[in-house]
């Protein structure tokens, strides 16, 4: 177990291992397939969007992926897993540039970019999107979950399909 | 005929047996997709190129395509529509840099050539040269040069172009599919709910025959039948407009499948789904009539999408037999309520590039390609429903992709 950690800034060392690790964890458990472990790094009313740069940039409410709950999370992971037929592939997620912008009322800021390339078996790697994750941490009883995650990605033309959260 | 074989293939003919085969070479051949660029997307038809709503106030532009050319659509001072080339007339430049933005006029980076709203040329620098030296000619005439215009027809806040001005009036050739049409676009000012683009890895015609097979959704689309959205136990219908070249999917929401339809779908369908939160699926009536969803392509390069309170312009860009890109437009009505809003950006969920039921598409329209690519010599089977192209009242159909074939040879010349 864990111990608490205090997220008030300026964080310390630990603090900052621990959100480095947060980001670790999150990518491995999509890189890994684990999906029905993904919602369980978000609050139960986290918002979840995957949005393209320009909708972000002209102030328009569509996403790409849009979730306002972990039960809608859930929603879509028995989608990839039961619903959605898709040729397969791994997805690979590259995050980096950590950077903790500021903590307040409990929540720490925090933005990090992101890659994520995937590989079809009868192709080579390709690239999916690059983009940057802006996030507020619930940090309650000394720990990390997502209370928001907004996903803005710059590739706006994304290549056949996107089959897994970001 | 010469002009669309391949090098070292035979002559490509259609199959005497009409159009309940479409030969796969139709998807992957290099001259017949040189021929659809020709005569379908500069032939004069119209092309879907951009909502009203994105171009409110004199001078907005956005950049959109039609074929696979680039092109401008501008609102002038006096509020009328333009669309031209973005392709300088000096020396070829896709001058305009920006998706969108508003201008008093487009001027070409490399020279400054210099364009009003409606795409005419209106500068030159150093047309008479430098202290006498250089510059154009003196009867080098600017009257009549600009970017390559395009006509432009306007619907209910819809904008079409096509470089052929012989395309005939919009309503004409819209024919029957207008009251579809209308019913989306009733003359409510619409409101833009954002973007979302994806490359999809195959043939341009394969996106729109898609949206003219009600038969895939019941079998592909798990998450569709399983929640009643769009299913062949339903109450359903599939028109074409005179031509065969438009068309409409038209359907009924529906509760638990029947034990028939329940047995045909029993590999995919399931029947005990449900949402963990169904707010995903909040879904209100908003139009006359019992029809929940009404799918319709509009010839050539348009699918109309309205399933339940989500609604979209997908526009087609070919970008290659092997490739298109599916540029989708999100909107609403200006009058929507916050609430209505809410659950339109939720049920995007279904649709786009990561949706829960078009990533069905995509993939299938790339392993399509996959295949017909490969095998260009074998003959797709669009048997079902019978061999005719008449308009039909259930789903299990492929009369509407018989249809568009139907047109498609006709303009081919095949």
């Amino acid at each position: 177990m864990k111990q608490r950690i205090d997220f008030s800034f300026p964080l310390s060392v630990e603090a900052r291992l621990a959100l480095h690790d947060f980001y670790a964890d999150y990518a491995a458990a999509l890189d890994e397939g684990r999906y029905r472990e993904w919602p369980e790094f978000f609050t139960e009313n986290a918002i979840y969007r995957v949005v393209p740069r320009e909708n972000h940039e002209l102030d328009l409410p569509i996403a790409i992926i849009h979730c306002e709950s972990r039960a809608m999370m859930r929603d879509r992971v028995s989608a990839i897993e039961d619903t959605a037929m898709a040729r397969p592939r791994w997805l690979r997620r590259f995050i980096s540039g950590i950077r903790p912008l500021s903590a307040s009322d409990g929540y720490l800021h925090s933005q990090a970019n992101v890659m994520l390339v995937e590989t079809l078996h009868d192709t080579m790697t390709r690239h999916v999107l690059a983009g940057r994750y802006l996030d507020r941490f619930a940090c309650s009883e000394g720990r990390l979950l997502l209370a928001e995650r907004l996903c803005i990605y710059d590739s706006l033309l994304l290549p056949d399909s996107l089959v897994e959260p970001v | 005929m010469a002009s669309n074989q391949s090098i070292d293939t035979p002559a490509l003919r259609w199959p005497d047996s009409g159009y309940i085969r479409v030969p796969a070479w139709v998807y992957s051949d290099p001259g017949i997709y040189q021929r659809e660029l020709a005569r379908i997307f500069e032939g004069p038809h119209w092309s879907y190129a951009a909502l009203e709503a994105e171009i409110p106030n004199a001078g907005d532009f956005v950049q959109t395509s039609v074929g696979e050319k680039p092109i401008l659509v501008v609102r002038d001072e006096q509020g009328r529509i333009h669309a031209f080339a973005n392709n300088c007339a000096h020396r070829g430049v896709a001058f305009c840099r920006q998706p969108r933005g508003n201008a008093q006029s487009f001027t070409c980076p490399y020279h400054q050539w210099n364009y009003d709203l409606a795409g005419r040329l209106t500068g030159i620098p150093f047309r008479r040269g430098y202290k006498g030296r250089g510059g154009m000619s003196k009867d080098f005439q600017i009257d009549g040069l600009g970017a390559r215009p395009l006509a432009v027809a306007v619907r209910n806040g819809v904008v079409f172009a096509s470089f052929d001005p012989a395309a005939p009036p919009l309503d004409a050739y819209l024919g029957s599919m207008l009251r579809y049409f209308d019913r989306v676009f009733d003359g409510r000012p619409l409101r833009v709910l954002g973007y979302t683009r994806q490359r999809i890895g195959s043939n341009w015609k394969l996106m729109f025959e898609n949206l003219k097979d009600p038969y895939h959704a019941s079998v592909l689309h798990v998450f569709l039948m399983s929640f009643g959205l769009f299913r062949m136990d339903q109450e359903s219908a599939v028109e074409m407009d005179e031509t065969g070249r438009h068309s409409a999917l038209i359907s009924r929401r529906g509760g638990q499948a029947d034990a028939e339809a329940a047995r045909e779908m029993k590999n995919n369908l399931r029947a005990d789904m449900r949402l963990q939160d169904e707010r995903l699926l909040d879904i209100v009536r908003e139009y006359p009539g019992p029809a929940t969803v009404v799918m319709q392509t509009i010839w050539p390069n348009l699918i109309v999408q309205q399933q339940s309170n989500t609604l979209a312009m997908r526009q087609i860009v070919p970008r290659g037999p092997d490739a298109f890109d599916l540029n989708w437009t999100f909107f609403g009505y200006a009058t929507d309520t916050p609430d209505m809003t809410q659950r339109r950006i939720r049920q995007a969920n279904l649709m786009g590039p990561a949706g829960l039921v078009s990533v069905d598409d995509s993939e299938v329209l790339a392993m399509s390609q996959t295949g017909l690519k490969a095998y260009p010599d074998g003959n797709c089977i669009v048997e079902m429903g019978g061999r005719d192209v008449n308009d039909i009242d259930h789903m299990i159909t492929e009369v509407a992709i018989r249809a568009f074939y139907k047109h498609y040879v006709e303009i081919m010349e095949l």
